[in-house]
């Protein structure tokens, strides 16, 4: 019965998200107040509604209501608890219901947090929001109804695939999606601005918050998704320029861009147009990664639940999307006129070198991603396109990005000297270079590249804090700490994220530069050295009984060069029966210098175990980085003049705008 | 002698583990008894069987898939190497038994060029239009104070007044 309520509540809020699409628009458009106002308790009944239906889904599978067919095939009775719940969107049907979900809850955010919104805005935003919601909740009640029941229900369910029931992976579709759909509400505020004709600086503050919160979940997404392939992959590996990975990064470097270009329109009102067309693309990369997914046409790793049918609906809600976005764009955006003025050397010309650098490096990821459909369509050749294309194609930008950050970010507004920036920037400079000729010198890798990605890493970090310090003024020294302290938080932001950038860079360099691997027969009982360390396999225990699976179970002795053991390791091979499917969990001595990496082979015929063994150095500054360039666009969020400018509407005339953070 | 007793031995694992190939447990990819004696073969090895596809895979290479067909690959490529075969004469051997698919760097061929150009096209093209952008702001006149209109002159008066 509470199914069909479920069901029923979907189908509401897509009739309240078509209301909530048209009304407020008319209103807008003919100045009806009344009909403007409708567009708030719309949004948020839509997102109770979904809300409640999303509940009884996951009632569904705590319940193990197997006369769901979704229940059925996703689900088991012996599946741990934490998995039943993850289980909703661990398939496709769920994960799109989650994906409304996440939409209709940002809508009623702008629509509860939006006060300071003039009302016509604020009514286009919300209808445009509700228009990609009402696309989607067609989507799902026309071809992807989680809410089907079965004639007869089975006395147990077909269980999760395995490589979901894992703590990174349960949550990292929801950060995902946060980041993913947040796009939507910079979409919705671009088309809304070009439907009103106005851009102005509020409206870069307003589409900025939204940007940043979306950023800064799609790196928390990336991060745990990364961190999942990891340690779960069973090589180590952290990317793989995989289809689906793809999808992720591209909407994740465009969001980069746009939060970059609305500090431009924010502070000195110019690349206002580009501004909106980075708003419209950010999301349509957001659709295009949901297409690769859910309609499976770039095989990868992770597509699950495929079908030609619903892929088919996705493009079409893409082109419909961004093809109106679009053609507005074309129609609209030469009313948007610049007024800010700058010289050729100033922070202007350095974000659009940051805006050109990323969104060139968004295109070159998509066209790699999409070239093999391309020569398929279009030829008869069979191509794939691999880690050394995107290696070759990417690692250049990255490099390029990094070089210019830390200078970029020391340029002053309007009219800037490059050779203050670089006289401020100098100890920085020396450190980086100590740093690549120091690494070079002590190891010698088979890539020049390793040396000189430390050395930026270097340069990224040092010069952050530099810049932060550059900011704190002249005088003494307990003067300019008391400030530092008293720097708005946009600016600790600002370097907090680029040191992330930083780390992360450095964990990249030191692991694919310098780490180590040894493949061989372990014998129980014969110590071998890999690296400063000493590896004993002890035992192994077969038939070791999970929850839902059963294990091979290595124990395996971690020594280091003075025969003191510093880890005792379980290296594991799974096999989970119902889906009939093996895993390997691999055993990780994690560490802040290294990371001992074993993975469990098959047992020889001659006796003895395959082991792989790898000391990764530095392997957790990759996502450690991550979690740090996500603190940093926290920071960010938080600065005083978001909620200076929320406060703002209720005491008009008084200025809205603080002294900018510069 | 050696080399033979060891291709020998290799033979002999490799039917023990396709008869044991029924069992469902996962490989970890390159396996022990693949491994060459020879170090700077073996990393030759390792590097070509990075770029080649697994072809019943989703997007692994060889060296990182434990399907059966990687194996047989990764044991073909060493073969081919011990054979005095060069990187790219194994990857030709390769190609031409599975097609280029199984590259996982595109060759620089035919509409490939396309592929290749790409990124620096994109760069330049981007480049002349982001420099013409700022010499344009460069140049421009700011109209700025002047475009105040009259509401926001008067706010503007009264903040000064504060």
């Amino acid at each position: 019965m509470t199914t069909e309520l479920g069901h029923f509540a979907l189908i509401l809020a897509f009739m309240v998200s078509i209301f909530q699409m048209i009304v407020p628009l008319v209103g807008a458009h003919r100045g009806n107040s009344a009909w403007m106002a409708v567009a708030d308790p719309a949004a948020a009944t839509q997102f109770f509604l979904t809300a409640f239906s999303f509940a009884v889904l996951t009632w569904a599978f705590v319940t193990s209501d197997f006369s769901l067919n979704l229940v059925t095939a996703n689900s088991h009775t012996d599946k741990p608890m934490l998995y039943k719940i993850t289980g909703v969107w661990g398939n496709h049907e769920g994960s799109l219901l989650l994906w409304v979900l996440i939409l209709t809850l940002f809508g009623a955010c702008a629509s509860w947090f939006g006060g300071n919104l003039p009302p016509t805005l604020k009514a286009r935003v919300l209808a445009v929001q509700s228009s990609v919601a009402a696309a989607f909740f067609a989507f799902i009640l026309f071809t992807s109804n989680p809410f089907t029941r079965l004639a007869v229900p089975p006395m147990n369910g077909q269980d999760l695939n395995p490589l979901l029931q894992d703590p990174g992976l349960a949550f990292h579709p929801p950060f995902l999606y946060l980041g993913y759909v947040g796009l939507s509400m910079a979409f919705s505020f671009a088309v809304a601005a070009l439907i009103e004709g106005r851009v102005d600086a509020a409206w870069g503050r307003w589409v900025r918050p939204w940007t940043l919160a979306a950023w800064l979940f799609l790196t928390i997404g990336i991060g745990l998704g990364s961190w999942w392939a990891y340690y779960e992959l069973g090589w180590g590996g952290f990317w793989f320029w995989d289809p689906v990975e793809n999808a992720s990064l591209m909407p994740w470097l465009i969001a980069a861009a746009l939060l970059h270009s609305a500090i431009v329109v924010e502070k000195r009102e110019a690349l206002k147009s580009w501004t909106i067309l980075l708003a419209i693309l950010a999301f349509g990369f957001s659709l295009i990664g949901t297409f690769i997914v859910r309609s499976g046409v770039l095989t990868s790793v992770h597509a699950f639940a495929n079908d030609p049918e619903r892929g088919v609906f996705i493009l079409m809600i893409l082109c419909f999307f961004m093809g109106g976005a679009l053609l507005l764009f074309a129609l609209r955006a030469g009313a948007m006129e610049a007024k800010g003025v700058f010289s050729t050397i100033s922070r202007e010309s350095g974000l659009v070198l940051n805006n050109l650098l990323l969104a060139v490096s968004t295109f070159v990821v998509f066209i790699g991603t999409i070239w093999p459909l391309v020569i398929e369509m279009f030829t008869d050749r069979t191509v794939s396109v691999g880690p050394p294309f995107f290696n070759m194609a990417f690692t250049p930008f990255a490099l390029a990005m990094a070089v210019a950050m830390p200078l970029g970010g020391m340029l002053a507004w309007k009219r800037a000297k490059i050779d203050r920036a670089v006289m401020q920037l100098i100890p920085a400079l020396f450190l980086a270079i100590a740093a690549g000729l120091l690494v070079w010198a002590v190891y010698s890798g088979r890539s020049a590249l390793a040396p000189l990605g430390i050395a930026l890493s270097v340069w990224l970090v040092a010069g952050s804090l530099l810049d932060l310090w550059s900011r704190t003024g002249r005088g003494a020294l307990a003067g300019r700490f008391g400030r530092l302290w008293r720097l708005p938080r946009a600016d600790w932001g600002k370097a907090t994220a680029h040191a992330g950038v930083g780390l992360t860079m450095f964990g990249v360099a030191a692991l694919t530069g310098y780490q180590l691997e040894d493949i061989r027969v372990a014998e129980p009982g014969q110590p071998y050295q890999v690296g400063a360390y000493e590896i004993e396999l002890l035992s192994v225990a077969q038939n070791v009984q999970g929850p839902n699976y059963i294990s091979t179970m290595a124990h395996v002795a971690v020594r280091d060069g003075q025969g003191r053991q510093i880890a005792l390791l379980h290296p594991e091979k799974r096999i989970y029966p119902v889906a009939g499917m093996p895993t390997t969990e691999a055993g990780i001595d994690s560490g802040w210098t290294r990371d001992v990496y074993l993975a469990l082979g098959d047992p020889q015929p001659s006796g003895g175990w395959a082991l792989r063994t790898w000391i990764k150095p530095f392997a957790n500054w990759i996502w450690g980085g991550t979690i740090i360039m996500a603190l940093g666009g926290l920071l960010s969020l938080s600065d005083r003049r978001y909620r200076v400018a929320a406060g703002a509407a209720k005491a008009p005339g008084a200025p809205a705008r603080e002294v900018p953070a510069e | 002698m050696s080399a033979w007793f060891k291709s020998w031995r290799s033979a002999v694992i490799l039917a023990a583990a396709l008869m044991m190939a029924s069992a469902p447990l996962p490989a970890v990819a390159v396996q022990p008894d693949e491994v060459l004696a020879d170090t700077a073969l073996e990393e030759r090895a390792r590097d070509i069987s990075a770029g080649l596809r697994c072809v019943v895979c989703r997007n692994e290479s060889i060296d990182q898939s434990n399907a059966e067909i990687a194996r047989d690959l990764r044991l073909l490529v060493r073969e081919r190497l011990v054979a005095g075969d060069s990187d790219d004469d194994v990857m030709r051997y390769i190609v031409e038994r599975y097609g280029e698919y199984v590259l996982m760097r595109p060759t620089m061929t035919g509409s490939n060029i396309l592929l290749w150009l790409a990124p620096l096209a994109l760069i330049l093209a981007g480049g002349g239009l982001s420099l013409a952008y700022i010499r344009r702001r460069a140049g421009a006149q700011a109209p700025a104070e002047a475009a105040l209109s009259p509401e926001e002159e008067a706010r503007l008066q009264a903040i000064l007044k504060e």
